[in-house]
C-alpha cells in the first residue's frame, strides 16, 4: 500500500535536497563555464562554520546558519581571486617575475575540474588536520509531523520551502537587478559586454560569492540532519551533478525541473522499491537523460522555441 | 573534542613519527634483527575510516611503549612501521607487502573493513604471514595465517539479539549496509532470530552513498517492529540516527556497528540514540577493573593521548592482541612465526580491558578467534551509556558449525552462514 502523505513528504524532502545540493553548482556552472569539483567542500566549510558558531560559538542555530553562508562566501570569493582568476598569484608574479603565471579557468571545463578536484583534496584533509575526524553535532530542531501511524521531521518538510524560496530569489536577483542583467550580458558575448562598460572581472567574481554563499546554505540548512566529518561534502556530490546534467543550460528553470522530475523519480522509486534502487533510478535517468538530451531539459526546449521561430 | 591547536600537535608528532620510520628504512639496519622485534601497524588515520582507525592505531602505540617500558619482549624492544594507508585498499595492498618483503615484520595488524582484509589476505596467505585482524566482523575466516581477535556477528548479534527479543518482543526490522559484511550481518539476524523464537518481518539494505533517510524511516513505521536491528556503516549512515529522531521514530534498535566504534553517543545531540542498545565486547564506558578503574585502561590511554576523542571498541582488540601476541613470543622463546603460531594456538588466556574481575578471556587455538566477554549497553535519552548484560559468548559458528580447526588443518577460507542454515538463503 503507497501512502500518499509518505510519498509526497518524501517527494518534498528529496525535492528540497536535490535543489539545494544544486543550487551553487548551477550557478557557477551555468554563468562562469567552471565545473566546481569542490562544490561538496564549499557546502562543508557552511555546514563547518554554521556548526563550529553553533556549538563553540554559542550562537543560536538562525544566526549561526548566516555566519555559515557569510563565510563560505567570502571563502569563495578567495578562492576565486586565487584559484580561478589567478589574480592575486598574478599581482605577485607581475611584481617580482614582471609577467602573468596564470590564466583564468573561464570557460575551461577540463582545466577548471583539475585545479577544483585538487582543491577539494586539500580542502577536505586540511579540515581532518585542524578539527579532527569529526566534529559534534546540531540535533534537529522543530520536531515532526505525526500522522496516522506515521511521521516526518518538520524541519525536512520546511527545507522545500527554503528551496523554492532559493530558487525565487535566484531568479529575481538574474532578472530584475542590476547585476543580473550584467552576469547575463557576460554569459552572452563577454567581450561585447565588456565594450559596453560591464565590468566582467567583477561579475565573475560576484557569481562564484554568490554561488559558493548557495553551497554555504545547503550547508547551513542540512548541519543539523548530517554527520560532521570532513568528508561530508561527498553525500550531496550525486545529486548535485545530476541535477546540473538532466536541468541544463538555464539555471533557475533548469535546476527547478530538475529538482522536480529527479526528486519525483528518486521519491517514487524509493517509496515502492527501497532506497537502493531509488538511487539506481536516480543515475539510469542521468544516463538516458544524457543519451537523449544532451543539453538538458532547458536545453532541449530551447531547441524547439528556436525551431518553431524559423518555421514561422 | 580535540580543539584546533592540539591535534594540530599530534598531527606533528605522528608526521615526526613517520618521519621517524622512514629513516630507520633508509638506515638499511635489518628491521628484524636479532636485539629488537619488528611489528606492523597498518591502521587508518585519514581518508574514510580515520574517524574509528584512529584509535586503533593510538592504541597499538600504547600497548608497544608498556611493553618497551617494561623491558620489551623477552628483553627485546619492539619496533613499529606504522605508515597511513589513508584507508585505501591498494595502498593497503602495497604497504603490506612492503611491511613483509622489506621491512620483516615479525607480526602485523592491519585494516579497518572487511573489504581491507579481503584485499591483503591474498598478500598474507602468500607470504604466510602472522596477521591480526582486529576488527568486528561478520565471521567465518579460518585461515592459518590470520587470527580475527574481533568479535564475528555471532557473538555481537548474538549478545544484544536475545536481551532485545525477551525485552520488547519477537518482531525484528533489519537495516543494514549493502556490503558484504551488512549483508552477512542480516543473515545472522535471521540465524539467531529462529534460535530465540522470533522473525525477521522485514529488511532493507541502503548503499553506502545513501545519507537521506525519509522513507526507510517511514517504511519502518509501517512495518511496525518490536525492534529495529541496525548494522549501517559509515559516516552517511550515521545520518540515520539524527533524522530518524527527528521524525520520531522511537522504537528500540540493537546495534553491532553504532556507539562502540565511532562514538554516536558523543558525538550526536541528545536524544538521537536514545534507547540503542550495542552488542560488543568493549566500550570506554565498559564498567571492569580493568577497565575504568583509577590507572586503568582508560586512565592509561588518555594520559598519552590526552586529546583523543574516544577510545572504541577496535582499539582495545588491538590492545590485548599486541599483549597477547607478547605471550606467546616469550612462550615460543623465538619470533620465528610458525613457532609463535603455535604458541598463539596452545590457548592463551589474557585478563583483558573487556573482562570483568579475574576473568580472562581466551583465544581459541582451534578458529583463531576470542572467546569474548559480551556486553549488551544501552544509551539513554541524555546519552548515558550503561551496562545492561554481559556473558562470555564463544565463537560457536567456526568451532561448532563448521567444524574449522586450523591446529589440524591449514585452510585459507572465508565461510558464510548461507553455507550452514536454510533461514540464511
Amino acid at each position: 500500500m503507497v501512502n500518499g502523505l509518505n510519498l509526497l513528504f518524501q517527494f518534498l524532502d528529496s525535492f528540497a535536497f536535490i535543489v539545494l545540493a544544486a543550487a551553487g553548482l548551477a550557478i557557477i556552472f551555468g554563468i562562469m563555464g567552471v565545473i566546481n569539483l569542490a562544490h561538496g567542500e564549499f557546502i562543508m566549510v557552511g555546514a563547518y562554520a554554521t556548526t563550529l558558531a553553533n556549538i563553540r560559538g554559542g550562537l543560536p542555530l538562525p544566526v549561526a546558519m548566516l555566519v555559515g553562508v557569510a563565510v563560505t562566501a567570502v571563502f569563495g570569493l578567495v578562492v576565486e581571486r586565487v584559484v580561478i582568476s589567478g589574480t592575486v598569484p598574478n599581482a605577485l608574479s607581475q611584481r617580482f617575475l614582471g609577467r602573468k603565471v596564470i590564466e583564468p579557468l573561464y570557460d575551461r571545463l577540463a582545466d577548471s575540474m583539475v585545479a577544483t578536484w585538487g582543491l577539494s583534496l586539500i580542502m577536505v584533509q586540511g579540515v581532518r588536520i585542524v578539527l579532527g575526524n569529526s566534529l559534534d553535532q546540531i540535533g534537529t530542531p522543530l520536531g515532526n509531523i505525526a500522522y496516522s501511524g506515521f511521521s516526518y521531521s518538520t524541519y525536512r518538510v520546511l527545507l522545500s520551502v527554503v528551496a523554492l524560496g532559493v530558487l525565487a530569489l535566484t531568479y529575481y536577483v538574474f532578472t530584475r537587478t542590476e547585476y543580473g542583467m550584467r552576469a547575463r550580458a557576460t554569459i552572452q558575448d563577454e567581450d561585447t559586454a565588456r565594450a559596453l562598460g560591464v565590468d566582467t572581472e567583477r561579475t565573475y567574481m560576484t557569481t562564484f560569492a554568490i554561488g559558493s554563499g548557495l553551497a554555504g546554505l545547503t550547508g547551513a540548512l542540512y548541519a543539523p540532519t548530517i554527520t560532521m566529518v570532513p568528508g561530508l561534502g561527498s553525500s550531496f556530490l550525486v545529486e548535485a551533478f545530476v541535477a546540473v546534467v538532466v536541468g541544463g543550460p538555464s539555471v533557475v528553470l533548469g535546476t527547478t525541473l530538475a529538482g522536480g522530475l529527479l526528486g519525483a523519480i528518486n521519491a517514487a522509486v524509493t517509496n515502492l522499491f527501497g532506497t537502493f534502487f531509488g538511487r539506481i533510478a536516480l543515475l539510469v535517468t542521468a544516463i538516458v537523460m544524457i543519451r537523449f538530451l544532451p543539453d538538458g531539459i532547458t536545453g532541449f526546449v530551447e531547441t524547439v522555441r528556436e525551431r518553431r521561430q524559423e518555421g514561422a | 573534542m580535540t580543539d584546533g591547536i592540539t591535534s594540530r600537535r599530534g598531527f606533528l608528532a605522528s608526521s615526526a613519527a613517520l618521519a621517524g620510520t622512514a629513516l630507520a628504512g633508509c638506515s638499511g639496519g635489518s628491521a628484524s634483527s636479532d636485539d629488537t622485534i619488528q611489528l606492523g601497524v597498518l591502521e587508518d588515520r585519514s581518508g574514510n575510516f580515520a574517524l574509528v582507525g584512529d584509535p586503533k592505531h593510538k592504541a597499538s602505540m600504547l600497548a608497544i611503549e608498556e611493553i618497551n617500558n617494561d623491558g620489551g619482549i623477552d628483553g627485546k624492544q619492539i619496533e613499529t612501521f606504522d605508515p597511513d594507508p589513508q584507508s585505501d585498499n591498494q595502498r593497503y595492498q602495497e604497504l603490506t607487502r612492503r611491511a613483509i618483503n622489506q621491512e620483516n615484520v615479525d607480526a602485523l595488524w592491519a585494516g579497518y573493513s572487511s573489504a581491507t582484509r579481503e584485499a591483503i589476505r591474498p598478500i598474507i596467505d602468500r607470504e604466510d604471514q602472522l596477521y591480526f585482524y582486529t576488527t568486528q566482523y561478520e565471521g567465518g575466516v579460518c585461515d592459518k595465517n590470520v587470527f580475527a581477535v574481533g568479535p564475528t556477528a555471532r557473538q555481537q548479534l548474538g549478545s544484544v539479539l536475545p536481551y532485545l527479543v525477551e525485552e520488547y518482543g519477537p518482531k525484528i526490522y533489519t537495516i543494514a549496509a549493502d556490503y558484504n559484511f551488512g549483508q552477512l550481518s542480516a543473515d545472522w539476524v535471521k540465524v539467531l532470530a529462529d534460535e530465540n523464537d522470533a522473525e525477521v518481518i522485514g529488511e532493507e539494505f541502503i548503499p553506502l552513498s545513501n545519507s537521506q533517510f525519509g522513507s526507510t524511516i517511514n517504511r519502518i513505521q509501517q512495518a511496525e517492529p518490536d525492534f529495529v536491528m541496525s548494522m549501517l556503516v559509515g559516516a552517511n549512515h550515521t545520518s540515520f540516527y539524527e533524522q530518524k529522531a527527528s521524525a520520531g521514530l522511537d522504537v528500540p534498535i540493537g546495534t553491532s556497528t553504532a556507539m562502540a566504534q565511532g562514538y554516536e553517543h558523543r558525538r550526536l545531540d541528545p536524544p538521537a540514540m536514545a534507547n540503542i542498545y550495542a552488542g560488543v565486547n568493549y566500550m570506554e564506558e565498559i564498567p571492569t577493573e580493568h577497565n575504568t578503574s583509577e590507572g586503568g585502561f582508560v586512565d592509561r590511554y588518555f594520559q598519552k593521548f590526552p586529546d583523543a576523542p574516544y577510545l572504541n571498541e577496535e582499539a582495545e582488540n588491538n590492545y590485548f592482541s599486541i599483549y597477547m601476541y607478547k605471550m606467546a613470543v616469550e612462550q615460543a622463546g623465538t619470533t620465528e612465526q610458525p613457532e609463535v603460531r603455535e604458541a598463539l594456538e596452545s590457548g592463551i588466556t589474557f585478563g583483558a580491558p573487556e573482562a570483568p574481575g579475574e576473568e580472562e578471556i581466551a583465544l581459541d587455538g582451534a578458529t583463531h578467534h576470542v572467546d569474548h566477554h559480551m556486553w549488551v549497553m544501552r544509551a539513554d535519552d541524555q546519552h548515558n551509556v550503561e551496562a545492561v548484560d554481559d556473558r562470555v559468548i564463544p565463537e560457536t559458528f567456526l568451532s561448532e558449525t563448521v567444524g574449522c580447526d586450523l591446529t589440524q588443518e591449514d585452510e585459507e577460507t572465508q565461510y558464510t552462514p548461507q553455507d550452514f542454515y536454510e533461514e540464511a538463503g
